[in-house]
């Protein structure tokens, strides 16, 4: 029994970080899908965060001669800055310029990784920035509270917590608050939403920029909590990110649930040779990575007709169509 | 100016003609001034290795029509599937799974003889088929977006297709990892005259594919059918045509012809297949090469061409630059793509001006007279 705790308690240590990370890409995908517009640009996006966010801490950080913990707040801050940035290039094309909101997004995704690669290797000379993996932290006081206490405060991470202080704001801006529901009311019907004076446009850019900036945050997120060598790459997460937000059918607590449960089977796939029970039942990591996607196309085949998808998703706002 | 403006109102095909070349000049411009800001010294001369380097020699040549033929499929692959009003993001994965489907032909079938090859390939046009039959069918039949549905199926096809071959392919036998001669793409006298280089006839396959691609949409009821369907379903639907079956048909082709990309790229002795955690870019690339050729054939030709030869351009220009510079150009031309429907209406909108202007002009010229 105290094994399968032990193996629990080491599956979630790995777990909750990537959760996290994966939760505010999925995030970022719903402010953009709520305000209309497709967002598949969340992989190249989280890319650029945690490219960023990995330059900062390694240049500046040691140029500065920074504490740990201010390094991680300035790769988050920098990473979803940088998101926020690389996404204006998505919004203005599928916003402002009617293009295929499929292409511009292909082609951000394609950049990211370029860019990060060819700026290591040539800054660095390979092209992997490996940061240092000393970035957890212990809570003092509350780590002492059972069971939750070693789960949640020892040896977390800065990330976890502004993850689910986002959780709580979005959550909050997207029921409580009129910016929300302008939102959501522009992806339903952007032409019925103009005539009651929202305008749409700025909307669009709010909910897409809005999306680039938790995507970046996401992939500063993971950079420092799971993947401290970065390598140009977040090996497809932001692709998830986008399946967590199809299975939560665009609603944050269901996304917050999968984003657990999808984290849960990375972590898995990575790590089930050196878990005692898991490693027993044979399933090659390929199978556990394969999982969330297979399960996504099975939602989405059955569940299709009841989707939660905003209605004029995809389609570029045209003021004349009524 | 005015024959300007005449010309693109008789043809306004050349609207998009010119927006492709703007995109593509964009792009290098792009990469040009990163080049510059990284190593000022050696931009000018990395930058024209990566334009003119490939046509250099013929062994160079040879690469460029290597690297082109894949990537003129996948582009075919999404060229096809726009033609029928669908977007096919999905050729990625379609490519992984027709080169499983070629490669399990290709090490095992050595009882084939001469035709192995023509099999093997044929397997992965069935591969890939499959794999995209199935965008297909949950797009007609269960009305799931094709764009989320691939993007799916590429990540189930990278992680199933690695499982797969490290079971049937390279179980117990790492030698096995490529395919047995005979199941190789034959090299025809391509090895003669661009000696040094891994040209083979895959370039052929891929110019017959494309001609094929051509008849079939502009010369049969059938690609009239489809191309309905893309046109309007509902439409279509009212005309007669089974609107389901053809978007099922539309995505069998695309996976088929990307499949058949996935065959030419393994079915070779030069390249094994990585257990790779990241999706094969060529299905990406494919949809720069679509937009680009106008998802006409004879365009995807050409910017599959222009394609190959930048890829050996940037092989070529190493000891000057990082070889992802290539990469940021295609990203950068398919961003300015993306923005060529933009450029269109914005330059139409001046050709329908200029028309308007026009006929005023005979008037003014008789009025001096």
């Amino acid at each position: 029994m105290s094994a399968l705790i032990s193996d629990l308690s080491f599956i979630l240590s790995y777990a909750v970080p990537v959760m996290i990370a994966l939760m505010l890409v999925s995030l970022g995908g719903l402010f953009s899908e709520s305000s209309g517009v497709i967002n598949i640009a969340l992989d190249g996006i989280m890319i650029m965060g945690g490219f960023i966010g990995a330059l900062l801490v390694l240049y500046v950080g040691d140029a500065l001669d920074m504490p740990t913990q201010l390094r991680v707040v300035m790769a988050l801050v920098g990473g979803a800055v940088a998101g926020m940035l690389f996404s204006a290039a998505h919004a203005f094309a599928s916003i402002h310029m009617n293009a295929n909101q499929i292409i511009s997004a292909t082609a951000l995704n394609l950049f990211a990784p370029a860019l990060a690669v060819f700026t290591a290797r040539t800054v660095g000379g390979t092209e992997r920035i490996n940061i240092s993996d000393t970035y957890r932290l212990n809570i003092p006081l509350l780590d002492d509270i059972p069971v939750l206490g070693p789960l949640l405060f020892e040896r977390a991470y800065l990330s976890t917590f502004v993850g689910i202080a986002v959780l709580v704001i979005v959550t909050f801006i997207f029921y409580k608050t009129r910016l929300g529901l302008r939102l959501r009311s522009t992806g339903e019907n952007p032409q019925a939403s103009e005539s009651l004076g929202i305008d749409v446009y700025r909307m669009r850019y709010f909910g897409v920029m809005a999306s680039g900036f938790l995507g970046g945050l996401g992939g500063a997120a993971y950079l420092i909590s799971f993947d401290n060598r970065f390598n140009g790459d977040f090996l497809g997460l932001g692709f998830l990110g986008l399946a967590i937000m199809i299975s939560g059918q665009w609603k944050p607590i269901r996304i917050f649930i999968f984003a657990f449960l999808f984290a849960l089977m990375r972590v898995i796939a990575n790590l089930h040779d050196s878990i005692g029970v898991l490693g027993n039942i044979g399933l090659s990591s390929e199978f556990y990575r394969l999982l969330p996607y297979a399960f996504t196309l099975i939602i989405l085949a059955f569940f299709s007709k009841e989707s939660q998808a905003p209605a004029s998703l995809g389609e570029p706002y045209d003021q004349e169509k009524r | 100016m005015n024959k300007i403006w005449e010309f693109i109102d008789k043809k306004p095909n050349s609207i998009s003609v010119l927006s492709s070349i703007a995109a593509v000049i964009f792009g290098l411009i792009f990469g040009f001034i990163l080049m510059l800001i990284v190593s000022p010294g050696t931009a000018a001369s990395g930058f024209a290795t990566i334009l003119f380097g490939p046509f250099s020699d013929l062994r160079n040549i040879g690469f460029l029509l290597h690297y082109a033929a894949p990537i003129i499929l996948t582009g075919l692959s999404v060229a096809f599937a726009f033609k029928t009003g669908l977007f096919n993001i999905g050729a990625s994965g379609q490519l992984t799974v027709g080169a499983f489907f070629g490669l399990y032909v290709g090490v095992n079938w050595d009882f084939l003889g001469p035709v192995h090859w023509i099999v093997a390939l044929l397997a992965a046009a069935v591969g890939g088929a499959i794999w995209g039959g199935i965008t297909g069918l949950l797009k007609a039949y269960r009305n799931v977006n094709e764009v989320v549905s691939s993007i799916m199926l590429n990540y189930v096809s990278l992680y199933l297709v690695n499982l797969l071959i490290l079971n049937f392919i390279y179980a117990g036998r790492s030698e096995a990892m490529r395919p047995v001669a005979s199941a190789r793409i034959p090299s025809g006298f391509m090895d003669t005259i661009f000696a040094g280089s891994p040209a083979n006839i895959g370039i052929f396959i891929a110019l017959l594919i494309a001609a094929i691609l051509h008849i079939v949409l502009n010369y049969t009821t059938f690609g009239f059918e489809l191309k309905s369907v893309g046109e309007s379903r509902t439409a279509a639907k009212y005309a007669g045509i089974k609107e389901k079956r053809s978007i099922v048909f539309s995505f069998l082709i695309a996976g088929a012809i990307a499949g058949i990309a996935g065959g030419l790229m393994y079915l070779v002795g030069d390249r094994s297949f990585r257990i790779n955690e990241q999706i094969i870019e060529q299905g990406f690339t494919g949809i720069a090469i679509a937009l680009l050729g106008l998802s006409s054939p004879i365009g995807v030709i050409l910017a599959g061409l222009f394609y190959g030869s930048i890829m050996r351009g940037g092989d070529a220009a190493q000891r000057f630059v990082r070889e992802e510079i290539v990469e940021i150009i295609i990203a950068v031309i398919i961003y300015f793509s993306a923005l060529s429907l933009f450029a269109k209406q914005f330059i139409g909108n001046i050709v329908t001006q200029k028309m308007k202007e026009k006929p005023k002009e005979p008037s003014k010229e008789g009025e001096s007279r």
